[in-house]
């Protein structure tokens, strides 16, 4: 198990390192550099202001030699600054990083919550009205674009009714919890329905698998309730196709939900890297990324370790 | 689309959704953008401004009549009032001695006077080559400030120009706060300023109000600046809130979340039309139109490009009127030049090109351009009247306004064909390296700015100087160049004036670029709400947001 995990982990490593050098050369082979960007809309900016800024940002040297000093100060602990905030990277992710985290927590679990559940009871009452309502549920969550959602539950909930803030942060002062949690509702319903219907798809898909199983037969044979069935036998062994896709968008987490973000006007880190993907900040945009990348290693080395608890039979490789 | 125009329906619907009830001692103001940074010098960003004018205010600056007018100072120090005068240089060369008098009254938020120090400070970090200002030529272009005394401050501008007392970007720095933290390190100073690290120092207030609080990339809060020297403000708290989406700016809007939206950063004109038409009884709706100038680049490189007679044909062609009357409802009028009619060096003589169809057609012919194969025109060695087309994609005005040209070139015998690019490969690379055959954008520019940098031909941009500048159609004409150099020196309001309509007849007669027409700033403000006065310029209307308070 040990030498698994750290095999694992010499692997991410590596992988991190081929996604660091990627970004770093695929951000820098972006047309334009932030001191075009800047001049380009501000004719007050002179040639020689375009000279001396592109030597000030170090835009002026080759990518590589600006790549290898990123790592070496990497290796340091330092992430650097951030060019469009001046402000260090940590600093200026934090904030953003605790916003994404509160949102997509709690819409991944609200979205397992409904979704697993939804799928269960559709296999259960396969071609039934049930399973067809479920299966339209999630088929038309799955077809709804996110913005358009979005924005119609904030008319219907924050303009008709008025019932729900339409932006998912309360201004600085009226920030209380209450507050807080209500702002986040509607986007964490929009997020959440979106997920829900995927998970409730291939739940339904793999318990059914389950369902036309000899051991199920069996169980029931043995006596076993229904409820008895689902819970103690189906639900376990469909559990591990699905944990492939949960981990999947655990893993998205904290690359944030663009869409959604915008929408509601919440500063998380889906805009934060667009932000500094087309400010060209690459001290910003690296750190998010890595950090992104970081979290689908380790959801996927995650999802080995429940696969296991899941299906004994699965091991952690080598002879059995 | 389709979804959009539905939400739009269910939108349309509703006439009123909870109206906002809230005290009105608190002002919540929407905008589409997020300041960077609020250190005044460092970047230049327009939702930095607009917040920023609350709370900090130059020493000039232009109003909403378009004249230049005292903030911080006491007058306009003028060579007839005897505030400016001409100097001799050490070098020999002639430069201007320009004596401000800042206003006694004036505090910073905590209490302490703003003094000449501040403006010192101010031009050591705008002059200094590593202190990451973006328009750091200007402060060079000072080459002294000094302290007459604690509140009056000189300024040695390094050449005689009609704009000797225009320092409306100039912006005073607490030298208390901001010295010690500049002079430890000035290529790091922009990382370790107050304004970014303690945004909420009352120290860094001028102006009317100061930030209090910031949330990052969602809200600014900005409170009544107890030392502010001028007319006591109406509002105790502004509450600045970025929403980048327009539709949920405009639901925000309606669900009473926020009270107004800035003209300046907020709704697109149509979002502004068809909202005018459903929420007239709650809101008035004023179209100002701006400095912002949307024009088509030629690129003077193109060989069809070079023969004047194609260029003026290409505008004569073109059905302006029509195209802002269907598209804009005639918000945003047509532009004869990059020079806005509002601005005092607006020339009414400017020749203006009316749609006319045959005078094109006659025009094209006379080029050579006489003969349509597959309804398009050809030169006598087959060279086809067709150019590559770009704008920034993405942009649906833009597309809109090109497929209408496109159409209507077409009818002449000129095929545009469209090649659009995201904005930033469109600016980052085929504008600025001038690899574009008619390029349509914006340009945006200060009252009586000098186009040096647009029109002048040392501003061509070319590997050799990095492809620095922005005359990107690659203009060379001695007149233009001659006539800029003029208006620069030329003191003279009545004889500035004819360089200036020099200046717009050359450009309007050579048909180097396509002017379109003036963008407009779509205010859409509540009933409720009085004393808003929209600029048009970069000057926004926060500059004089003391007079803002409820009817």
């Amino acid at each position: 198990m040990i030498r698994y995990a750290g095999a694992r982990a010499f692997q991410g490593l590596v992988v991190l390192l081929a996604a660091s050098f990627a970004i770093y050369m695929l951000l820098g082979l972006m047309p334009g550099d932030p001191v075009d960007l800047m001049a380009s809309g501000n004719p007050d900016i002179t040639p020689d202001d375009v000279r001396r800024l592109r030597e000030l940002h170090g835009l002026d040297r080759p990518l590589a030699a600006r790549y290898a000093d990123w790592l070496v100060a990497l290796l340091q602990g330092d992430l650097g600054y951030s060019r469009i905030f001046n402000k260090p990277v940590l600093a200026t992710v934090a904030p953003y990083l605790a916003n994404t985290a509160a949102l997509m927590l709690v819409a991944f679990a609200l979205a397992l919550a409904v979704g697993l559940p939804l799928g269960l009871a559709a296999a259960s009452r396969r071609g039934g009205f049930l399973d067809g309502a479920i299966n339209g549920f999630a088929f038309l969550s799955a077809a709804t674009p996110t913005f358009w959602l979005a924005l119609l539950l904030i008319v219907v909930f924050a303009v008709v009714l008025g019932w729900l803030p339409a932006s998912a942060l309360p201004p600085p002062g009226e920030d209380g919890l209450a507050a807080r949690a209500a702002g986040l509702i509607l986007p964490v319903a929009t997020l959440a329905t979106v997920s829900a219907g995927e998970y409730a798809r291939h739940m339904r898909a793999a318990a059914s698998e389950a369902l036309a199983q000899d051991w199920v037969r069996t169980a029931r044979a043995k006596g076993a309730s229904e409820f008895r069935v689902l819970s103690g036998h189906v639900l376990r062994n469909a559990l591990v196709p699905v944990a492939t896709v949960a981990a999947l968008g655990f893993g998205s987490l904290f690359s944030g939900a663009l869409v959604t973000e915008t929408v509601f006007a919440y500063p998380g880190m889906g805009k934060l890297i667009y932000d500094a993907i087309m400010g060209s900040d690459f001290n910003l945009a690296l750190a998010c990324l890595l950090a992104a990348s970081t979290l689908v290693i380790v959801a996927n080395f995650a999802a080995d370790m429940v696969y296991a608890v899941l299906d004994p039979r699965i091991g952690f490789g080598g002879a059995r | 689309m389709r979804a959009f125009a539905a939400l739009a329906l269910l939108l349309g619907l509703m006439q009123a959704g909870p109206a906002a009830t809230q005290a009105r001692d608190t002002l919540t103001i929407g905008i589409t953008q997020f300041p960077s940074t609020l250190h005044p010098m460092i970047d230049s960003m327009a939702a930095k401004s607009y917040v920023l004018h609350m709370a900090r205010r130059p020493l000039t600056t232009w109003d909403k009549d378009w004249k230049l007018v005292c903030l911080m100072c006491v007058d306009l120090p003028t060579f007839e009032n005897g505030g400016a005068r001409r100097v001799t240089l050490p070098d020999g060369r002639e430069g201007a001695e320009v004596t401000f008098r800042i206003h006694p009254d004036a505090k910073w938020g905590d209490g302490r006077p703003v003094t000449a120090a501040d403006a010192i400070l101010a031009w050591d970090v705008g002059r200094h080559p590593r202190s990451g200002v973006a328009s750091g030529e200007a402060y060079r272009r000072i080459l002294n400030v000094e302290a007459r005394d604690a509140k009056t401050v000189v300024f040695t501008n390094e050449r005689v120009t009609f704009s000797y007392n225009d320092f409306s970007q100039f912006e005073f720095l607490p030298d208390h706060v901001e010295r010690a933290r500049f002079e430890a390190d000035p290529e790091t100073y922009r990382r370790r300023t107050a304004f970014d690290t303690e945004p909420g120092n009352p120290a860094l207030a001028n102006g009317p109000y100061r930030v209090t609080q910031v949330q990052p990339g969602a809200a600014i809060v900005l409170e009544q600046n107890p030392h502010w020297h001028g007319a006591k403000p109406h509002f105790r708290r502004i509450v600045v809130r970025v929403i980048e989406n327009t539709a949920a700016l405009e639901a925000n809007l309606l669900s009473g979340s926020i009270d107004y939206v800035a003209g300046e950063l907020g709704f697109t004109l149509d979002q502004a039309l068809a909202l005018e038409k459903r929420q007239a009884a709650r809101f008035d709706f004023v179209y100002v139109p701006s400095l912002l100038y949307e024009h088509i680049d030629l690129n003077l490189d193109l060989a069809a490009l070079k023969d004047v007679r194609v260029r003026r044909a290409l505008l004569h062609a073109l059905d302006r009127e029509a195209l802002v009357r269907q598209l804009f409802e005639g918000k945003q009028p047509v532009a004869r030049s990059f020079v806005n009619p509002r601005d005092a060096s607006f020339s009414p003589d400017t020749p203006a090109y009316a749609f006319d169809l045959p005078r094109a057609q006659a025009l094209l012919v006379e080029a050579g351009y006489d003969r349509v194969v597959d309804s398009v025109r050809q030169n006598a060695a087959g060279e086809r009247l067709s150019f590559d087309f770009g704008t920034t994609a993405g942009n649906r005005i833009r597309e809109t306004v090109q497929q209408v040209l496109q159409s209507q070139w077409r009818r002449a015998g000129i095929e545009a064909r469209i090649r659009n690019e995201p904005a930033r490969v469109f600016f980052g690379e085929s504008l600025r390296q001038r690899r574009f055959q008619m390029a349509m954008y914006a340009w945006f520019s200060a009252p009586e700015s000098v186009p040096r940098t647009t029109l002048h031909s040392e501003s061509i941009p070319t590997e050799a100087n990095g492809w620095a500048g922005q005359n990107q159609p690659g203009i060379r004409n001695a007149d233009m160049d001659a006539a800029i150099d003029a208006l620069e020196r030329e003191l003279d309001p009545g004889r500035r004036k004819a360089i200036w309509a020099r200046v717009q007849r050359i450009y309007a007669e050579e048909a180097w670029v396509l002017p379109l027409y003036y963008r407009s700033d779509p205010f859409a403000i509540p009933k409720w709400l009085a004393g808003i006065e929209p600029t048009g310029h970069q000057y926004y209307s926060t500059l004089r947001v003391e007079h803002w308070r409820p009817r």
